[in-house]
Protein backbone atom coordinates (compact mmCIF):
# COMPACT_ATOMS: atom_id res chain seq x y z
CA UNK A 1 0.00 0.00 0.00
CA UNK A 2 1.65 2.94 -1.29
CA UNK A 3 -0.19 5.56 1.31
CA UNK A 4 1.32 3.99 3.91
CA UNK A 5 4.85 5.13 3.20
CA UNK A 6 3.97 8.55 2.14
CA UNK A 7 2.30 9.22 5.27
CA UNK A 8 3.98 11.62 7.36
CA UNK A 9 4.35 9.95 11.12
CA UNK A 10 4.17 13.23 12.66
CA UNK A 11 0.55 14.25 10.90
CA UNK A 12 -0.74 10.74 11.22
CA UNK A 13 -0.16 10.83 15.47
CA UNK A 14 -2.74 13.52 16.17
CA UNK A 15 -5.52 12.07 17.17
CA UNK A 16 -9.45 13.26 18.13
CA UNK A 17 -9.68 16.46 17.29
CA UNK A 18 -6.42 18.00 16.17
CA UNK A 19 -6.02 14.93 14.21
CA UNK A 20 -9.24 15.57 12.41
CA UNK A 21 -8.33 19.38 11.66
CA UNK A 22 -4.75 18.05 10.34
CA UNK A 23 -6.71 15.24 8.03
CA UNK A 24 -8.88 17.70 6.68
CA UNK A 25 -6.16 20.36 5.80
CA UNK A 26 -3.90 18.23 4.22
CA UNK A 27 -2.83 18.60 0.51
CA UNK A 28 -3.45 14.48 -0.73
CA UNK A 29 -5.36 12.62 1.48
CA UNK A 30 -7.95 13.22 3.57
CA UNK A 31 -8.68 9.35 4.90
CA UNK A 32 -5.08 7.33 6.38
CA UNK A 33 -7.37 3.75 4.80
CA UNK A 34 -6.66 1.75 1.84
CA UNK A 35 -9.08 3.64 -0.89
CA UNK A 36 -11.33 0.22 -1.60
CA UNK A 37 -12.32 0.43 2.42
CA UNK A 38 -13.08 4.38 2.16
CA UNK A 39 -15.50 4.05 -0.36
CA UNK A 40 -16.93 0.85 0.90
CA UNK A 41 -17.57 3.42 3.70
CA UNK A 42 -19.27 5.67 1.60
CA UNK A 43 -21.84 3.39 -0.37
CA UNK A 44 -22.10 2.22 3.01
CA UNK A 45 -23.39 5.43 4.41
CA UNK A 46 -25.43 6.00 1.16
CA UNK A 47 -27.30 2.61 1.73
CA UNK A 48 -27.84 3.90 5.33
CA UNK A 49 -29.98 6.92 3.76
CA UNK A 50 -31.73 4.25 1.14
CA UNK A 51 -33.00 1.78 4.21
CA UNK A 52 -33.56 5.06 6.26
CA UNK A 53 -36.45 6.06 3.84
CA UNK A 54 -38.37 3.03 4.16
CA UNK A 55 -37.71 2.87 7.82
CA UNK A 56 -38.99 6.30 8.24
CA UNK A 57 -42.05 5.86 5.28
CA UNK A 58 -42.74 2.84 7.19
CA UNK A 59 -42.96 4.92 10.87
CA UNK A 60 -45.44 7.73 8.82
CA UNK A 61 -47.71 5.15 7.12
CA UNK A 62 -47.74 3.22 10.42
CA UNK A 63 -48.20 6.51 12.65
CA UNK A 64 -51.09 8.34 9.87
CA UNK A 65 -53.29 5.10 9.41
CA UNK A 66 -56.42 4.76 11.60
CA UNK A 67 -57.10 1.33 10.86
CA UNK A 68 -55.25 -1.27 13.54
CA UNK A 69 -51.69 -2.34 12.87
CA UNK A 70 -51.71 -6.28 13.13
CA UNK A 71 -50.00 -7.98 15.94
CA UNK A 72 -46.42 -9.31 15.16
CA UNK A 73 -46.08 -11.38 18.08
CA UNK A 74 -48.85 -13.23 16.44
CA UNK A 75 -48.55 -13.29 12.95
CA UNK A 76 -44.83 -14.75 12.80
CA UNK A 77 -45.34 -17.11 16.19
CA UNK A 78 -44.66 -20.64 14.92
CA UNK A 79 -45.80 -23.95 16.22
CA UNK A 80 -43.32 -26.95 16.49
CA UNK A 81 -44.63 -30.14 16.43
CA UNK A 82 -48.50 -29.47 17.49
CA UNK A 83 -47.23 -27.49 20.37
CA UNK A 84 -49.01 -23.91 21.41
CA UNK A 85 -47.68 -21.02 18.70
CA UNK A 86 -44.43 -19.87 20.21
CA UNK A 87 -44.38 -15.71 19.64
CA UNK A 88 -41.88 -14.27 17.24
CA UNK A 89 -39.81 -17.23 17.58
CA UNK A 90 -39.07 -17.33 13.83
CA UNK A 91 -37.34 -13.44 13.85
CA UNK A 92 -35.65 -14.56 16.77
CA UNK A 93 -34.17 -17.39 15.19
CA UNK A 94 -33.09 -15.59 12.29
CA UNK A 95 -31.85 -13.04 14.52
CA UNK A 96 -29.68 -15.47 16.26
CA UNK A 97 -28.85 -16.52 12.81
CA UNK A 98 -27.01 -13.45 11.79
CA UNK A 99 -25.75 -12.13 14.80
CA UNK A 100 -23.90 -15.42 14.58
CA UNK A 101 -22.72 -14.77 10.85
CA UNK A 102 -21.80 -11.75 12.04
CA UNK A 103 -19.51 -13.30 14.98
CA UNK A 104 -17.81 -15.49 12.31
CA UNK A 105 -16.96 -12.56 10.07
CA UNK A 106 -15.40 -10.72 12.65
CA UNK A 107 -13.20 -13.66 13.50
CA UNK A 108 -12.42 -14.29 9.84
CA UNK A 109 -11.17 -10.64 9.24
CA UNK A 110 -8.90 -11.14 12.44
CA UNK A 111 -7.51 -14.59 10.81
CA UNK A 112 -7.05 -12.47 7.57
CA UNK A 113 -4.29 -9.94 9.09
CA UNK A 114 -2.76 -13.24 10.90
CA UNK A 115 -2.55 -14.65 7.63
CA UNK A 116 -4.01 -17.88 8.36
CA UNK A 117 -5.70 -18.40 5.09
CA UNK A 118 -7.49 -21.68 5.98
CA UNK A 119 -9.04 -20.25 8.95
CA UNK A 120 -9.96 -16.85 6.95
CA UNK A 121 -11.40 -19.24 4.25
CA UNK A 122 -13.73 -21.79 6.35
CA UNK A 123 -14.45 -18.22 8.72
CA UNK A 124 -16.05 -16.96 5.58
CA UNK A 125 -17.69 -19.91 4.18
CA UNK A 126 -19.20 -20.32 7.58
CA UNK A 127 -20.48 -16.97 7.12
CA UNK A 128 -22.18 -17.17 3.99
CA UNK A 129 -23.75 -20.66 4.87
CA UNK A 130 -25.30 -18.84 8.10
CA UNK A 131 -26.28 -15.58 5.37
CA UNK A 132 -28.33 -18.36 2.69
CA UNK A 133 -29.60 -20.08 5.69
CA UNK A 134 -30.98 -16.32 7.12
CA UNK A 135 -32.18 -16.16 3.71
CA UNK A 136 -33.98 -19.76 3.29
CA UNK A 137 -35.91 -18.68 6.99
CA UNK A 138 -36.95 -15.81 5.34
CA UNK A 139 -38.57 -17.61 2.10
CA UNK A 140 -39.74 -20.07 4.28
CA UNK A 141 -41.31 -16.42 6.20
CA UNK A 142 -42.71 -15.32 3.43
CA UNK A 143 -44.41 -18.45 2.11
CA UNK A 144 -46.06 -18.34 5.68
CA UNK A 145 -47.23 -14.70 5.22
CA UNK A 146 -48.67 -14.97 1.57
CA UNK A 147 -50.41 -18.15 2.75
CA UNK A 148 -52.08 -16.45 5.13
CA UNK A 149 -53.03 -14.10 2.50
CA UNK A 150 -50.48 -10.96 3.35
CA UNK A 151 -50.27 -9.16 0.14
CA UNK A 152 -48.59 -5.52 -0.32
CA UNK A 153 -52.30 -3.93 -0.78
CA UNK A 154 -53.79 -6.22 2.52
CA UNK A 155 -54.28 -8.53 4.80
CA UNK A 156 -56.71 -10.03 7.30
CA UNK A 157 -56.21 -8.38 10.30
CA UNK A 158 -55.71 -4.43 10.22
CA UNK A 159 -53.35 -1.78 8.09
CA UNK A 160 -53.39 -2.77 4.58
CA UNK A 161 -49.66 -1.23 4.62
CA UNK A 162 -48.38 -3.82 6.67
CA UNK A 163 -47.94 -5.86 3.66
CA UNK A 164 -46.61 -3.29 1.64
CA UNK A 165 -44.09 -2.30 4.70
CA UNK A 166 -43.25 -6.56 5.24
CA UNK A 167 -42.20 -7.28 2.00
CA UNK A 168 -40.83 -4.20 0.90
CA UNK A 169 -37.77 -3.63 4.03
CA UNK A 170 -37.18 -7.47 4.68
CA UNK A 171 -37.05 -8.01 0.94
CA UNK A 172 -34.77 -5.46 0.62
CA UNK A 173 -32.89 -6.70 3.41
CA UNK A 174 -32.73 -9.97 2.04
CA UNK A 175 -31.25 -9.02 -1.17
CA UNK A 176 -28.78 -7.24 0.61
CA UNK A 177 -28.01 -10.71 2.42
CA UNK A 178 -28.30 -12.44 -0.41
CA UNK A 179 -25.81 -10.12 -2.13
CA UNK A 180 -23.55 -10.27 0.79
CA UNK A 181 -23.43 -14.15 0.61
CA UNK A 182 -22.27 -13.69 -3.00
CA UNK A 183 -19.54 -11.00 -2.45
CA UNK A 184 -18.07 -13.43 0.19
CA UNK A 185 -17.48 -16.82 -1.75
CA UNK A 186 -16.34 -14.48 -4.21
CA UNK A 187 -13.72 -13.05 -1.71
CA UNK A 188 -12.93 -16.36 -0.15
CA UNK A 189 -12.38 -18.38 -3.43
CA UNK A 190 -9.87 -14.95 -3.72
CA UNK A 191 -8.29 -15.37 -0.38
CA UNK A 192 -7.94 -19.67 -1.07
CA UNK A 193 -6.06 -19.31 -4.27
CA UNK A 194 -3.76 -16.93 -2.70
CA UNK A 195 -4.54 -13.78 -4.68
CA UNK A 196 -3.87 -11.22 -1.83
CA UNK A 197 -0.73 -12.58 -0.50
CA UNK A 198 0.93 -9.87 -2.03
CA UNK A 199 -1.06 -6.79 -1.54
CA UNK A 200 -2.33 -7.89 2.18
CA UNK A 201 -5.65 -8.59 3.69
CA UNK A 202 -7.80 -5.61 4.09
CA UNK A 203 -10.10 -6.95 1.11
CA UNK A 204 -11.03 -9.38 4.59
CA UNK A 205 -12.30 -6.34 6.68
CA UNK A 206 -13.51 -4.46 3.72
CA UNK A 207 -15.77 -7.49 2.76
CA UNK A 208 -16.60 -7.74 6.57
CA UNK A 209 -17.83 -4.04 6.86
CA UNK A 210 -20.60 -4.92 4.21
CA UNK A 211 -21.52 -8.03 5.99
CA UNK A 212 -21.94 -6.00 9.39
CA UNK A 213 -23.73 -3.71 7.74
CA UNK A 214 -26.18 -5.75 6.85
CA UNK A 215 -26.65 -7.13 10.18
CA UNK A 216 -26.59 -3.73 11.43
CA UNK A 217 -29.87 -3.05 10.05
CA UNK A 218 -31.63 -6.03 10.65
CA UNK A 219 -30.77 -4.99 14.07
CA UNK A 220 -33.22 -2.01 13.21
CA UNK A 221 -35.97 -3.50 10.99
CA UNK A 222 -36.24 -6.63 14.41
CA UNK A 223 -36.25 -3.24 16.85
CA UNK A 224 -38.78 -1.43 14.65
CA UNK A 225 -40.92 -3.69 12.69
CA UNK A 226 -41.23 -6.82 14.63
CA UNK A 227 -40.85 -5.39 18.39
CA UNK A 228 -42.43 -2.38 18.28
CA UNK B 1 -1.69 3.99 14.18
CA UNK B 2 -3.21 0.76 13.75
CA UNK B 3 -5.57 2.11 10.50
CA UNK B 4 -2.26 2.26 8.39
CA UNK B 5 -1.16 -1.29 9.06
CA UNK B 6 -4.88 -2.99 9.19
CA UNK B 7 -7.25 -3.46 12.35
CA UNK B 8 -5.33 -5.61 14.20
CA UNK B 9 -7.22 -6.57 17.28
CA UNK B 10 -6.90 -9.31 20.04
CA UNK B 11 -9.32 -12.21 19.63
CA UNK B 12 -10.75 -11.75 23.07
CA UNK B 13 -12.76 -8.90 22.31
CA UNK B 14 -14.52 -10.19 19.29
CA UNK B 15 -15.45 -12.87 21.68
CA UNK B 16 -16.46 -11.04 23.97
CA UNK B 17 -18.55 -8.71 21.73
CA UNK B 18 -20.20 -12.16 20.43
CA UNK B 19 -21.89 -13.10 23.55
CA UNK B 20 -22.89 -9.58 24.44
CA UNK B 21 -24.79 -9.20 21.46
CA UNK B 22 -26.46 -12.90 22.27
CA UNK B 23 -27.47 -11.58 25.42
CA UNK B 24 -29.26 -8.54 24.29
CA UNK B 25 -30.90 -9.92 21.26
CA UNK B 26 -31.98 -12.46 24.19
CA UNK B 27 -33.16 -9.52 26.11
CA UNK B 28 -35.03 -7.72 23.72
CA UNK B 29 -37.03 -11.37 22.35
CA UNK B 30 -37.88 -11.79 26.06
CA UNK B 31 -39.15 -8.53 25.79
CA UNK B 32 -41.83 -9.19 23.70
CA UNK B 33 -42.31 -13.23 24.98
CA UNK B 34 -42.85 -11.33 28.48
CA UNK B 35 -45.44 -9.04 27.21
CA UNK B 36 -44.07 -6.00 27.98
CA UNK B 37 -45.94 -3.08 26.66
CA UNK B 38 -46.45 0.54 26.58
CA UNK B 39 -43.25 2.96 27.80
CA UNK B 40 -40.99 0.09 29.05
CA UNK B 41 -41.67 -1.64 26.08
CA UNK B 42 -40.47 1.24 24.16
CA UNK B 43 -37.62 1.96 26.17
CA UNK B 44 -36.02 -1.32 26.43
CA UNK B 45 -36.55 -2.47 23.12
CA UNK B 46 -35.02 1.14 22.06
CA UNK B 47 -31.90 0.79 24.79
CA UNK B 48 -31.53 -2.86 23.62
CA UNK B 49 -31.13 -1.90 19.69
CA UNK B 50 -28.72 0.98 20.18
CA UNK B 51 -26.22 -0.79 22.55
CA UNK B 52 -26.53 -3.71 19.46
CA UNK B 53 -25.95 -1.20 16.93
CA UNK B 54 -23.59 0.40 19.02
CA UNK B 55 -20.91 -2.56 19.76
CA UNK B 56 -21.58 -3.86 15.72
CA UNK B 57 -20.16 -0.62 14.27
CA UNK B 58 -17.60 0.22 17.26
CA UNK B 59 -15.76 -3.14 17.66
CA UNK B 60 -16.91 -5.49 14.80
CA UNK B 61 -16.96 -2.82 12.25
CA UNK B 62 -13.63 -0.85 14.07
CA UNK B 63 -14.93 2.47 13.88
CA UNK B 64 -13.69 3.21 17.80
CA UNK B 65 -10.33 2.55 16.23
CA UNK B 66 -10.49 4.65 13.15
CA UNK B 67 -9.39 8.20 12.78
CA UNK B 68 -12.21 10.48 13.46
CA UNK B 69 -11.95 12.19 10.08
CA UNK B 70 -13.10 8.77 8.89
CA UNK B 71 -15.96 8.46 11.96
CA UNK B 72 -17.10 11.50 11.20
CA UNK B 73 -17.70 10.80 8.10
CA UNK B 74 -19.35 7.78 8.90
CA UNK B 75 -21.58 8.94 11.29
CA UNK B 76 -22.14 12.53 10.79
CA UNK B 77 -24.52 12.61 7.42
CA UNK B 78 -26.54 9.57 9.08
CA UNK B 79 -27.44 12.08 11.82
CA UNK B 80 -29.70 14.76 9.65
CA UNK B 81 -32.38 11.29 9.54
CA UNK B 82 -33.29 12.58 12.90
CA UNK B 83 -34.63 15.95 11.94
CA UNK B 84 -36.18 13.46 8.57
CA UNK B 85 -37.79 11.24 11.87
CA UNK B 86 -38.53 14.29 13.73
CA UNK B 87 -40.83 16.34 10.50
CA UNK B 88 -42.33 12.73 9.61
CA UNK B 89 -43.61 11.89 12.76
CA UNK B 90 -45.17 15.27 13.06
CA UNK B 91 -46.62 15.03 9.55
CA UNK B 92 -48.10 11.23 10.04
CA UNK B 93 -49.74 12.31 13.56
CA UNK B 94 -50.95 15.45 11.57
CA UNK B 95 -52.38 13.28 8.98
CA UNK B 96 -53.80 10.74 11.32
CA UNK B 97 -55.78 13.23 13.54
CA UNK B 98 -56.98 14.55 10.16
CA UNK B 99 -58.62 11.76 9.42
CA UNK B 100 -60.06 10.94 13.28
CA UNK B 101 -61.35 14.47 12.73
CA UNK B 102 -62.72 14.47 8.90
CA UNK B 103 -63.34 11.19 7.97
CA UNK B 104 -64.51 10.04 11.44
CA UNK B 105 -62.21 6.98 11.65
CA UNK B 106 -61.67 5.22 14.74
CA UNK B 107 -58.07 5.18 15.82
CA UNK B 108 -58.73 2.69 18.63
CA UNK B 109 -59.73 0.35 16.59
CA UNK B 110 -58.33 -3.25 17.33
CA UNK B 111 -56.29 -5.48 14.81
CA UNK B 112 -57.89 -9.37 14.16
CA UNK B 113 -56.05 -11.92 15.96
CA UNK B 114 -54.10 -14.33 14.21
CA UNK B 115 -55.25 -18.05 13.97
CA UNK B 116 -52.69 -20.29 12.99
Amino acid sequence: MSHSSTMDEAELSQEGLNGLVKDWSTDKQTYHVPWGKAMMWIFLVSDTFIFSCFLVGYMTVRVSTTDPWPLATEVFALSFFGSDPIPLILIALMTFVLITSSGTMALAVNYGYRRDRKKTVLLMIATAALGATFVGMQAFEWSKLIGYGVRPWGNPWGAPQFGSVFYMVTGFHGLHVSAGVIYLLVVARKVWRGDYEKKGYEIVEITGLYWHFVDLVWVFIFAFFYLL
Amino acid sequence: MSSASGQQHPLGIYLKVWILLFVLSLFSYMVDYLHVQGPLRWTLVLLFMALKAGFIMAIFMHVVWERMALALTILGPPSILLLLILLMAIEGNYTESARVQYLGHDPFAAPAHVSH
